[in-house]
């Protein structure tokens, strides 16, 4: 499997989408996991990424940004290979990906988000501490710059790593289930951070799993289900039809459990 | 005593190589160990250790001898290649990384082993140092040996301050790390290389199983003592240090004692002083803490039933026995005896003699024990109305809760619910504005609020 | 009469069918290392044994060692969770300081102990046919082989009875948790036959081999199926044909039998990771060229859990 491919060079004007991803398609031990997906972004646009669970959601994002070998496609930034553009992304990972009994501080998980601006050996200075420190601000956490990150509530360890993202002060914010897990006000904070930053001309993809807060909080969605089923305004694409095709007859969670009890393996096998 | 100031004064040579040596080693294996802890790549070390084997007689094959630096350059080579070759498995199949460690470990020492039985069977002469490498020979360390301790030390010194920011990242976040373009797999291919260089050279020092405790334990019982990831490094390289002149000296004083296994031990047993005492995370002071909470969250209980109980009878002059305090709370008597000479040494109760004799809330204490129902009833609602919990599940989230909420989240949770007059069961929140008025009951019971009696 | 031949081959096949019935469940409970630590930290209980028996008797040194296994299982779980330290980092510093306090008190009571550690760390299974088992003046045979017979027994009887437990346990111990299933029986259970497994092979194979018989035969197969019953039939396949390769490549090569059969291991994992028709190399290879070329027809149905364990 190839790392992406960056075959189209297309020279960066102005008119170029902030976002753009091309033939991308990614396996596993030969099941596919996305199938041929392909879609622009335009600036200043808040999309939600859903589908069911297992639909690909966060394999997108990552193959999109190179973190995973994809079988094929490629992404463009502002109409550049994704390579010379990493500065101009800022990464949201999943908050369960990192140890957050890690030795280090929350104002030294915000100061990696200014890691792109440094140099090999440089040390962060104190433009980049002022800077970090407004960005754990802006999600309310600055109080917290000197906490060790184990002492963070759920909702309180997503905010720091919002506020990285936001350290790095990049165009286009790519989120991996920022709201999964967190309480009710850290809800809040995000989403309208989320609205700011669209509100300032960014453009910002979040995966996303609770269908209802969609139309309230997003512009545009993209459902997807191994294929894309739908991407544009969520006016648009928020059709019955097009629900269905992604979440098949497994709206219901209860089904959805059931579902997916099935598939575990070992089990079904000792049932029959 | 006498040797003690023999070994310390230096004067014998081999001594000052074997203590350098050791230190040395302690210092470089503690530091990267951190790394190896952090990423949970605990066994790799393990693992590495043992792969070494086949290396070593391939060298001792090839160069016909014991040639140190051909042995070492084999022990590096098969070091380097089990660490690609774990990392080839887990990454391209379904294999789980501990069962590619173990086949890895198995595998090539079994190798090792068939090529040291065909050395024996083949009669070379000089084979017999080549059971250093397997079970270490700290004793055996000369001027050599230390140069190649100090040289790798002084790499790893200079490695680790360099990138220190950048090991950090990749430590902590890798996917992150990606995300920014950083060469992660060329940072992690670094700290392997420097692993397999600390194991190689101090294989000879503590053995092939007893290498990998030397990269685990300095840095585990460092943890325990820091939240930064810099002082962590300095500490596991102190203890590491610490160990190894430890386990010089006891060989030193008492011959026949292995080096090796006594460094091992003598970090363990820092280790498990740490684990105990250090001041945060350890064992007793966590110990400590938890009692605190429990003889705190006792003493709020007690204020609250007494609280309760003057709402429930409007009166606050009736004395209130301990036995029947003890019934609400189901407290045990020598318990319940620690937490009322608290609350009588806070000033919250005052106790009387009477018919029976019993206690009395202070001013203070009814001061305390409303902000106690009131954080407890302002939560019951912040969670009925702000997570839709049910209201006959609120209670005993509001319960553990209430000891914990600092004034600063009860200002908050007031202006979020703009101060309600009623929790979701409908009982009265009580507000410090009302302060000398006896509590006032049910506002379901429609009792009137706020008057002096 | 029996060939000092057959004696050893039929002693290192009952290892290989022990190690890989329970090393099975370690892999699949991705506790693979379990095995190696026990069959480290085992030494100073063999010594106690030792000393207090003064003589090399198997049964007080299985006990002493058995102790110390499960004192291992346990000290690493209770160090994890209380001491907060992951589980690989916590079973490191238990069994290797263990082991040194083992090689320590060998040093200590040289005069009296007969053995050291590379006993431990080798073993030799070509002693197996004269450590004999004389019972009432009768010659009952190796005694390594009625151990290691009794050690099987005992594993297959606990897979046999357990085995819906176990297979859900090793799939999920949460969900053996919910389903109401005995977690903590099944669990201590599969770690005293990995205790027992461990303690009775490495007297013929050494801890390091038993290492490589409870590990690679399963995690060989873990790649050619999907299904309980077959991964065990396969681990055994690989244990037992690795066992007789091995001895007969020692015997070629004039080398150490047991570090024989832990090559002969490798091996076959190396040809079935290259081989493999739907989680090898080479198959795997075949397939994304497959999948790029086909339409999207070939996809099926998302399989969710699947996907969480590729990308984890």
């Amino acid at each position: 499997m190839n790392e992406i491919e960056q075959t189209r060079n297309p020279t960066g004007n102005s008119s170029n989408p902030p976002l753009e991803v091309h033939d991308l398609t990614v396996a596993y031990d030969q099941k596919p996991v996305l199938w041929d997906i392909d879609f622009e972004l335009p600036e200043g646009s808040l999309t939600a990424i859903i589908g069911p669970n297992g639909a690909g959601k966060s394999t997108l994002v990552k193959a999109a940004m190179g973190l995973i070998p994809a079988s094929s496609g490629y992404t463009l930034i502002y109409g550049k290979p994704l390579d010379k553009q990493r500065h101009r992304v800022a990464y949201v990972p999943q908050r369960e990906s990192v140890d957050w009994n890690f030795p280090i501080s929350v104002m030294d998980v915000v100061l990696m988000g200014r890691y792109p601006h440094l140099r090999l050996f440089q040390r962060p200075g104190r433009d980049d501490r002022d800077v970090a420190l407004a960005a754990l601000k802006e999600m309310g956490m600055e109080p917290y710059h000197k906490r060790q990150i184990s002492q963070l509530s759920g909702g309180q360890q997503q905010r720091v790593f919002l506020a990285r993202a936001l350290a790095q002060d990049a165009s286009i914010y790519l989120m991996d289930e920022p709201l999964a897990g967190v309480d009710a006000a850290t809800e809040d904070v995000i989403f309208q951070k989320l609205k700011e930053l669209r509100d300032g001309g960014k453009t910002v993809v979040v995966v996303h799993h609770d269908l209802q807060s969609v139309p309230d909080n997003f512009d545009r969605a993209m459902l997807l289900n191994l294929r894309m089923i739908a991407c544009g305004p969520v006016s648009e694409i928020f059709t019955d039809e097009n629900l269905q095709k992604t979440y098949g007859g497994r709206l219901n969670i209860l089904s959805q459990m059931i579902e997916e009890s099935r598939q575990q393996r070992f089990v079904r096998e000792s049932e029959s | 005593m006498d040797t003690l100031i023999e070994f310390f004064s230096l004067q014998d040579p081999n001594i000052r190589y074997v203590l350098a040596g050791t230190i040395l080693l302690g210092i470089s294996s503690g530091a990267l160990g951190c790394f190896a802890i952090l990423r949970r790549r605990a066994l790799v070390g393990d693992a590495v250790a043992h792969s070494i084997l086949p290396g070593v007689c391939l060298a001792f094959i090839i160069a016909g001898g014991k040639d140190p630096f051909m042995l070492i350059l084999g022990a590096f080579v098969f070091g380097l290649l089990s660490m690609v070759t774990m990392d080839f498995i887990s990454r391209n199949s379904r294999i789980a990384p501990d069962a590619s460690i173990g086949m890895v470990l198995s595998v090539f020492f079994g190798l090792g082993v068939v090529l040291l039985t065909f050395i024996q069977t083949t009669g070379y002469i000089d084979q017999s140092g080549l059971d250093d490498f397997l079970f270490g020979q700290a004793a055996s360390m000369v001027g050599d040996d230390v140069m190649v301790f100090g040289g790798l030390s002084l790499l790893i010194l200079i490695v680790t301050i360099l990138v220190f920011k950048e090991l950090k990242l990749v430590s902590f976040d890798p996917s992150y790390a990606r995300s920014i373009g950083y060469p992660v797999k060329r940072m992690e291919f670094l700290l392997a290389l420097l692993m397999v260089l600390v194991i190689t050279a101090g294989i000879q020092a503590v053995g092939v199983v007893l290498m990998a405790s030397m990269l685990i334990i300095p840095a585990a019982a460092a943890r325990y003592w820091t939240d930064s990831l810099r002082v962590m490094l300095l500490i596991a390289a102190g203890v590491g240090a610490v160990s190894g002149v430890t386990g010089s000296f006891i060989s030193y004083t008492a011959p026949a004692m292995p080096t090796g296994p006594w460094m091992v031990v003598s970090a363990a047993f820092i280790f498990f002083l740490s684990f105990l005492l250090a001041p945060g995370r350890g064992e007793i002071a966590r110990h400590i803490q938890k009692r605190r909470l429990s003889h705190k969250v006792a003493c709020e209980n007690i204020l609250k039933t007494l609280y309760s109980m003057e709402e429930e009878d409007g009166r606050t002059d009736r004395l209130r026995p301990a036995k029947e305090l003890r019934k609400r709370r189901h407290l045990a008597s020598r318990r319940m005896k620690k937490v009322l000479s608290t609350l009588l040494r806070k000033g919250y109760v005052t106790y009387f003699r009477g018919t029976p004799d019993g206690y009395l809330l202070t001013a203070d204490g009814r001061k305390e024990a409303k902000r106690l129902v009131r954080v407890h009833r302002l939560w019951e609602q912040y969670l009925s109305q702000h997570l839709q919990i049910a209201e006959d599940h609120v209670h005993e989230d509001a319960e553990s809760m209430e000891h914990l909420i600092t004034s600063e989240i009860e200002a908050q949770l007031r202006t979020s619910l703009g101060s309600p007059a009623l929790d979701p069961h409908k009982s009265t929140i009580p507000y410090d504005s009302d302060e000398d008025e006896p509590a006032g009951g049910k506002s379901g019971d429609k009792h009137k609020q706020g008057g002096t009696p | 009469m029996i060939t000092s031949t057959a004696w050893i081959i039929i002693t290192a096949i009952l290892v290989a069918t022990s190690c890989a019935l329970v090393g099975t469940f370690l892999v699949l409970r991705k506790m693979s290392l379990m095995g190696d630590a026990i069959a480290h930290a085992v030494l100073p209980g063999i010594v106690i044994a030792f000393l207090l028996t003064a003589s090399r008797n198997t049964f007080p040194m299985l006990i002493g060692a058995g102790l110390f296994g499960l004192l291992t299982v346990w000290l690493t779980e209770e160090l994890s969770k209380k001491g907060r330290i992951f589980h690989d980092a916590s079973m490191g510093i238990v069994f290797t300081t263990l082991f040194a306090i083992g090689v320590i008190m060998i040093s200590l009571f040289a005069a009296n102990v007969d053995i050291d550690q590379e006993c431990v760390l080798y073993g030799e299974i070509a002693y197996v046919p004269w450590d004999l088992w004389v019972w009432r003046g009768t010659n009952m045979g190796p005694r390594p082989v009625w151990i290691l017979g009794l050690v099987l027994v005992i594993n297959v009887s606990f897979i046999t009875l357990m085995y819906k437990e176990l297979k859900t346990y090793s799939f999920s111990p949460q969900l053996a948790a919910t389903l109401g299933l005995p977690v903590g029986l099944i669990h201590y259970g599969l770690m005293g036959t990995v205790s027992f497994t461990t303690i009775a092979s490495f007297e013929s194979v050494g801890a390091i081999l038993v290492v490589a018989l409870l590990i690679v035969p399963p995690a060989t197969a873990y790649l050619l199926t999907d299904r309980l019953h077959r991964l065990l039939l396969l681990a055994v396949f690989f244990g037992i044909t690795s066992a007789v390769g091995g001895y007969y490549m020692a015997l070629w090569i004039n080398s150490s039998i047991a570090g024989a059969i832990a090559v002969v291991n490798g091996l076959q994992f190396a040809l079935v990771f290259l081989l493999a028709p739907k989680y090898g190399l080479l198959g795997k290879k075949l397939a994304g060229r497959r999948i790029r070329k086909s339409g999207p027809e070939m996809i099926s149905h998302p399989e969710p859990n699947d996907v969480r364990k590729s990308l984890s």
